[in-house]
């Protein structure tokens, strides 16, 4: 029977059980959950179901180290042995240990056998070591002394053995089918029928066996009952008469077999709607399906959209039940629309629940004291966004231990408690999701950023605010790499940070007082997969400008724009000039009939990556929320694009990608 | 005949999805249930011919599972086997005296568990 189509979802789980054991370990570390039985319950389960299930799947090097773990876990559980920090750390390694065996068993490659064999000796320590040896158990004493003669029996059930659902014919059946079998009924116990009580066992049997059976097939089927059962079992010498069977003590004995006694005596129906409605119940899906969906949603709102423009023009009131259903359907596929996109979202946990271990890890080794704290780990958030906010996360986690918080002795010095706190924390505002990572630590340095700004050649407004000096770090190539430790200086700045959140539609800044600490804050879109955006005319096509790169959208007046260096055009904007981009020419439109320095009819002023441009446009449309379809997926990435929509008459419209033409405009010229 | 009803227990998906298919295979018609509170409920509205169940389990327990299910007047004489990992006997007669028929030890290959439930159920 080949099981290994459910590999996959013994991995899945196993990787899982491995999440709630580092957790799990984590918080009885930090003492945060105190001395809740219930955690260590978690862990030992967790344990226990990947040694079970590796056991059965064949996955011997993971059914080895668990089962070792899971020793050591029972002894913490039953009390035996008190968890400290060595033992967690011990036990921490072994999770990782196994995370690698079950790639190697998932996806192959070779057995780290070096960490294997750190994690095995630090276990076996640690059991050797504890008060609690683990219990030798007892070599199985196997009875091989069944060459002699016949196998004599004596079988007398107990009382209660119905009750447990054995049946002493089953067992009989079972023996028989190893060998010839002699049976003899002894009916002794059996009361006068008055006061017979049909669920007690009264017969009892004295059985006889070649002696070819082996002793362990006979032991085997009684194992179930051997323990309420009195059962005799001796080799007596084949070619001897056949002695009495040792008579049963009592001569007692058995019972109708309450086959019919079984029948259901008065079962009382629950309904069954009550079963399992307090459970969170969850099913599994392909991330694929869900997409499928969404885009299944997407075309409804399209469809939906452009059945709304075609009526517009209907007589009101000749068409009003129509009108009336066509409203109904707006609002049932928005709110169908919302649901189906819940459906991606899942806790922001999912990113946050890597960083005890990180965080626990870091301090470790830098050597610092660290809590962590995180607060709205429910709030939900789409699971691509989820996915891209790691690695930025990460980098910033690390950047406040690294360089936020100071070591024990600083915090002493400056009279804090000697243990810095971390705080993750994430909550919806609005459309958006507002991710902090706070530390009490020292504060950035307003003249030193300045001073490593000025060596790096990166323009400084003049007399900067706090907050336009903190932007700062975010300039490409600030990087504090001469004095960056390997943790923090890993090739990424933090202008990969925010290059990373300006990609996913969100927004970084920077709060921070000296000595008391650093914010940084990230707003995110709740999803990638609907923007909020701008129509404008460009050359006769629809183009869709997010809205929430739109800054301001003004009619340019005569010399606005000027033309530079032969080229590069320019559009004054207030007192600054910034880049004015064409977008017929840009995506190779027919030119509008305009003349060069002509102002545009209509220019639209966006922000990305820090820097402003004005978009020339032929006229505003309105504001839509859009769908929007992967163009890469679909067709290939193109310089300027960020994806596609379909507008509600059909039309394909594409999405402008501000960033990506920021980056390729010329630099804004200090006018 | 109509197949003989099984109910699987595991909160494990693999281990309960492996166990279903085996018996499936084995020509019995199995429902599936993630804990021992939840094999609960659906044994009240219904009955089986056997339990199988874990022992190890959130919210109820195979052992506290088969203490409750030994309650009901249809499972008077049901056969209730475990799945245990525990080599050791302590669970075995903690199941024993709770009123579990017998028990399984994992590993164990899917044609022992299918001929194990086909002598129970003979």
């Amino acid at each position: 029977m080949d099981v290994s189509r459910f590999h996959a979802a013994f991995f899945e789980e196993s990787r899982e059980g491995l999440d709630a054991m580092e957790g799990g370990l984590l918080s009885l570390e930090s003492g945060g959950a105190g001395a809740d039985p219930e955690t260590i319950n978690v862990i030992f389960r967790a344990a226990h179901s990947i040694k079970g299930g590796a056991a059965t799947f064949g996955f011997t090097a993971v059914t080895d180290l668990t089962h070792v773990l899971e020793t050591l876990l029972d002894e913490v559980r039953g009390g035996r042995r008190v968890l400290d920090r060595d033992t967690i750390g011990v036990l921490l390694s072994s999770v990782d240990v196994l995370r690698g065996l079950l790639a190697v068993c998932e996806h192959g490659g070779e057995i780290d056998a070096g960490a294997l064999g750190a994690a095995r000796a630090a276990l076996d320590a640690l059991l050797a070591g504890g008060k609690a040896a683990a219990p030798q158990p007892a070599p199985a004493k196997d009875a091989a002394d069944a060459d002699a003669g016949d196998w004599r029996i004596a079988f007398v059930p107990g009382p209660q053995l119905f009750l447990t659902g054995n049946d002493p014919l089953r067992i009989l059946r079972e023996l028989a089918s190893h060998g010839e079998m002699g049976v003899e009924c002894v009916d002794g116990r059996l009361p006068p029928f008055s006061e017979m009580d049909p669920f007690e066992a009264y017969l009892a049997w004295n059985l006889t066996l070649p002696g070819s059976v082996p002793r362990a097939a006979i032991d085997e089927a009684f194992a179930w009952v051997a323990d309420e059962c009195e059962i005799d079992v001796a080799s007596v010498p084949a070619a001897s008469a056949p002695e009495p069977a040792p008579e049963p003590a009592g001569g007692p004995a058995a019972a109708p077999a309450p086959a019919t006694a079984a029948a259901p005596v008065g079962e009382i129906p629950v309904p069954a709607a009550r079963r399992s409605t307090d459970h969170d119940n969850s099913i599994r899906v392909a991330v694929a399906k869900v997409d499928a969906l969404i885009n299944l949603v997407g075309e409804l709102v399209i469809t939906q959209a452009m059945l709304r423009q075609r009526s517009e023009h209907l007589d009101p009131v000749a068409n009003e039940a129509l009108l009336a259903g066509l409203v109904q359907l707006e609002r049932n596929t928005r709110d169908l629309q919302e649901s189906v996109m819940g459906v991606r979202m899942l806790p922001v946990d999912f990113a946050f629940s890597r960083f005890p271990r990180m965080v626990r890890d870091l301090a470790t080794r830098l050597e610092k004291k660290v809590v962590l704290r995180t607060h709205g780990e429910a709030t939900e958030l789409d699971k691509g966004v989820i996915e891209k906010i790691v690695d930025p996360l990460v980098h910033l986690v690390r950047n406040a231990i690294d360089h936020g918080l100071e070591s024990p002795a600083e915090r002493r010095a400056a009279g804090k408690d000697e243990t810095g706190t971390l705080t993750l924390s994430a909550a919806h505002q609005g459309a958006n999701i507002l991710i902090e990572i706070s530390d009490d630590g020292r504060g950035l340095d307003r003249e030193r950023i300045l001073r490593k700004a000025a060596e790096r050649g990166i323009a400084v407004p003049e007399n900067p605010t706090d907050a336009q000096v903190w932007d700062l770090v975010f300039a490409p190539g600030f990087s504090t790499r001469d004095e960056a430790t390997d943790l923090s200086g890993r090739g990424v700045g933090m202008d990969v940070v925010k290059k990373n959140i300006t990609a996913l539609g969100g927004q970084v800044e920077i709060r921070s007082r000296a000595g008391e600490g650093t914010t940084v804050a990230i707003r995110l879109p709740l999803t990638m997969a609907i923007v909020d955006g701008m129509s404008v005319a460009v050359g006769g096509e629809v183009f869709i400008v997010p809205l929430g790169m739109v800054v301001e959208s003004l009619l340019p007046a005569p010399g606005d724009v000027r033309t530079i260096a032969g080229e590069a055009r320019v559009l004054r904007v207030r007192d600054d000039y910034i880049p004015l981009i064409d977008l017929a020419t840009q995506y190779g439109l027919p030119p509008s009939a305009r003349g060069e320095d002509a102002p545009p009819p209509i220019a639209v002023v966006v922000e990305a990556d820090g820097r402003r441009l004005a978009l020339e446009v032929d006229e505003l449309l309105g504001q839509q929320q859009v769908v929007v379809k992967n163009l890469e997926a679909n067709y290939k990435r193109i310089a300027g694009i960020s994806g596609a929509t379909i507008l509600g008459d059909g039309r394909v419209a594409l999405i402008v990608d501000a960033g990506g033409l920021a980056q390729s405009a010329p630099m804004p010229v200090a006018a | 005949m109509s197949a003989k009803q099984l109910l699987v227990v595991d909160d494990s998906t693999s281990m309960r999805q492996m166990v279903a298919f085996a018996l499936t295979s084995g020509g019995y018609q199995v429902s599936e249930a993630e804990d021992g509170q939840a094999a609960l409920e659906i044994a009240r509205t219904r009955s089986f011919d056997a339990v199988v169940t874990d022992v190890n389990m959130p919210r109820m327990d195979g052992i506290s599972l088969i203490r409750e299910l030994r309650q009901l007047p249809a499972y008077r004489f049901t056969p209730l086997l475990m799945l245990t990992t525990e080599s050791g006997t302590d669970k075995k007669m903690e199941g024993k005296a709770a009123g579990a028929t017998g028990w399984l030890v994992k590993p164990f290959d899917p044609e022992q568990l299918v001929a194990t439930v086909r002598k129970v159920l003979a």
